[in-house]
């Protein structure tokens, strides 16, 4: 049985639905606790596409994750509050005009974050893209530390170290999901389009795109701005998850972890950013058993804390070493693949072929 | 600002400047002969700092030959990260060797906070450091002194090496070209971890004064830190020792004067050297003394 484009699109339609009809359910007999996870799931399954978009696809190795998040959590944040929380919040110095008094509602403070992150994200890329490779790295590095430095600093602007307190928990199951859902489909589609061609191009051989025409830098601003604005809204939903921020939230801590699920998942595949990002999320909660103390057999091993994170340097150092590729390589996932292996398409192509 | 405000910032500058130089030159070395941003350097700092303490604190050596010791054992961390993480990767695609720089970086800096806990350790300072010298107006630690002598004489020793001595002559060709080099005869894998032992050994010895300047230790001292020798290497034109150290003393002396002139942006201090990064890789990305950059 051939495969079909109305059919491949009415199957992700259904999928979707079906994700829907859990999140549902989910909502209602799931543990708040529970709920959290896969919140935090499915932020991290958007900033994980993202990053892989110009990481993986356009191949850009950056660093930016931490900045933009940051950014957009900040933005979304500021424009929540009402004005008398900001007045309780700004004790050490009192907010800048505009900010003192402009309130909007959830999704528009989204909308904003996303946009000035975007915003930022082009401007920088023009200092950013000048350079290559390792360079490139470190930059993006420095612009994480410079974004946390101002927000340490912008006492009038960000509340300094104090951060900002006493967000209202905006962030539920539907808009985590919904907006994870719109993030994987404009991603899909950007990288199925002649625009995603450019970016794999870009990847492959730089100097060989140019010559095909291609303006290679144009398409790294393209791959990095867009990244910026699903990072900036991801940072704005992250922001009313955990209702408080603060700049030591957004340290290069949070671009490792992202790093580590893109590595993980395989770097250039936005199914395996995803299906990484949940096992992250999901592991990372069942990995605390190894901060717990235990038993095997008659033996008792202490808990340690901090422990999580030196097994997730080592497994990044392994995965590097033996697994480099990750989970799904550059593959994707798609129906045709999956409907060849079902025994449904067995029994559409009736005995034999 | 008056003269002597000036000198003694000056003075500040050049210290802090030399203990980034220090470290600077580990990142230079490594880049120049494999082309890595080590990541993990500005935590080999960190770990001598913690093997001195302990050094010094627990199995109560003379400061001296808490140094040594460290020194000893901060080589042997370079060598073994070499050996263990950066040797098995050395042929695959460059991003996949940032990345594991990153896992080493990180391995360290959780491995110390585990096993050492977060919370700062105070570090000795011996009395021939601690002593202040006054030059008129003008205060300083006699660590202030040691600190760019100590630097220049191990400069000065790094390059005889290098320029003169066989090994040197190897590690030249390395980072000139690995695969004839090879061809010559030369046992690449053991040049690549000397160059990375003499590294540590330098940045043990920036740590060890940095801890002496700033008496707290903590798992997370090597990440600024790091970031700005790297910057002070890129500054000075990286794959270059003398541009290293010479860049080391520029972004010091950089950093403490933009603060002595614009106290407000006191807070600021740390991405100062940030911007400092863009701005050469933006106008001049060979660095001072640069080689051309490769791709």
């Amino acid at each position: 049985m051939e495969g079909g484009r109305l059919r491949n699109q009415l199957l992700t339609l259904a999928s979707v639905g079906i994700l829907f009809a859990l999140l549902y359910l989910a909502s209602r007999y799931l543990s708040d606790y529970q709920v959290r996870i896969l919140n935090n799931g499915a932020i991290f399954i958007t900033l994980a596409v993202s990053y892989n978009l110009i990481n993986g696809i356009t191949g850009q190795f950056s660093l930016e994750p931490n900045a933009f998040v940051a950014i957009g959590a900040y933005t979304s944040a500021l424009l929540t509050l009402s004005p008398a929380e900001k007045e309780i919040s700004f004790i050490i110095e009192p907010i800048i005009w505009p900010l003192s008094v402009i309130q909007v509602s959830f999704v528009w403070s989204l909308v904003a974050a996303g946009i000035v992150t975007a915003f930022l994200g082009f401007l920088m890329g023009f200092p950013v893209f000048r350079v290559r490779g390792d360079y490139l790295a470190i930059v993006t590095l420095g612009f994480g530390e410079v974004v946390r430095s101002v927000a340490n600093n912008l006492q009038r602007v960000t509340n300094g170290p104090l951060g900002l307190k006493a967000l209202h928990n905006y962030t539920n199951l539907w808009w985590a999901w919904g907006f994870a859902v719109i993030a994987i489909f404009f991603i899909v589609r950007l990288v199925a389009s002649s625009y995603g061609l450019a970016m794999k191009a870009v990847r492959e051989d730089e100097v060989a795109a140019e010559a095909m025409g291609i303006n290679a830098f144009r398409t790294k601003l393209l791959a990095f701005t867009t990244s910026a604005f699903f990072e900036g809204v991801a940072g704005g939903l992250l922001a009313h998850l955990i209702t408080t921020i603060s700049p030591t939230l957004f340290t290069f801590f949070l671009t490792f972890n992202l790093l580590i699920i893109i590595v993980a998942g395989g770097l250039g595949s936005t199914t395996g950013s995803v299906i990484a990002a949940l096992l992250f999320a999901f592991g990372g909660e069942w990995l605390r058993v190894v901060e717990e103390p235990m038993s095997i057999g008659s033996l008792q091993i202490p808990g340690i804390p901090g422990m999580r994170m030196v097994v997730f340097s080592i497994a990044l150092i392994l995965l590097m070493i033996f697994a480099r590729h990750g989970i799904m390589g550059r593959r994707e996932f798609s129906w045709d693949w999956l409907l060849e292996r079902s025994p449904v398409s067995r029994v559409f192509r009736g005995g034999g072929k | 600002m008056d003269l002597q405000l000036f000198g003694q910032q000056l003075i500040n500058g050049i210290s802090l400047g030399a203990l980034y130089g220090l470290i600077a030159v580990g990142y230079t070395m490594v880049y120049g002969i494999i082309r890595l941003i080590n990541f993990a350097h500005g935590d080999i700092v960190m770990m001598s700092c913690y093997f001195a303490f302990f050094g010094y604190a627990l199995f109560n050596l003379p400061w001296w030959v808490a140094f040594l010791g460290a020194t000893v054992l901060t080589t042997l961390l370079g060598i073994l990260i070499d050996i263990g993480a950066y040797r098995p990767v050395r042929n695959a695609p460059r991003i996949s060797a940032l990345i594991t720089a990153i896992g080493v970086s990180f391995l360290l800096e959780n491995f110390a906070l585990v096993v050492w806990g977060g919370r700062p350790k105070a570090f000795f300072r011996p009395d021939m450091f601690a002593e202040v010298v006054s030059v008129g107006q003008i205060h300083i630690l006699l660590l202030g002194v040691w600190t760019p002598a100590v630097t220049i004489a191990l400069l000065f020793a790094l390059l005889y090496i290098i320029h003169r001595t066989k090994v040197g002559l190897a590690m030249r060709s390395v980072s000139r070209d690995m695969e004839t080099t090879r061809l010559m005869g030369v046992n690449v894998n053991r040049i690549i971890s000397l160059t990375f032992a003499l590294g540590s050994a330098m940045a043990a010895a920036g740590g060890m004064m940095w801890a002496m300047k700033y008496p707290q230790v903590n798992p997370f001292l090597g990440v600024i830190p790091g970031l700005k020798a790297f910057v002070a290497a890129v500054l000075g034109g990286i794959g270059n020792v003398v541009g290293a150290v010479l860049g080391g003393f520029l972004l010091g002396v950089a950093e403490i004067l933009l603060v002595a002139v614009a106290p407000a942006l006191a807070g600021y201090r740390d991405a100062i050297a940030f911007v400092i990064l863009i701005a050469i890789l933006l106008f001049r990305p060979t660095g001072i003394m640069g080689q051309s950059l490769p791709d």
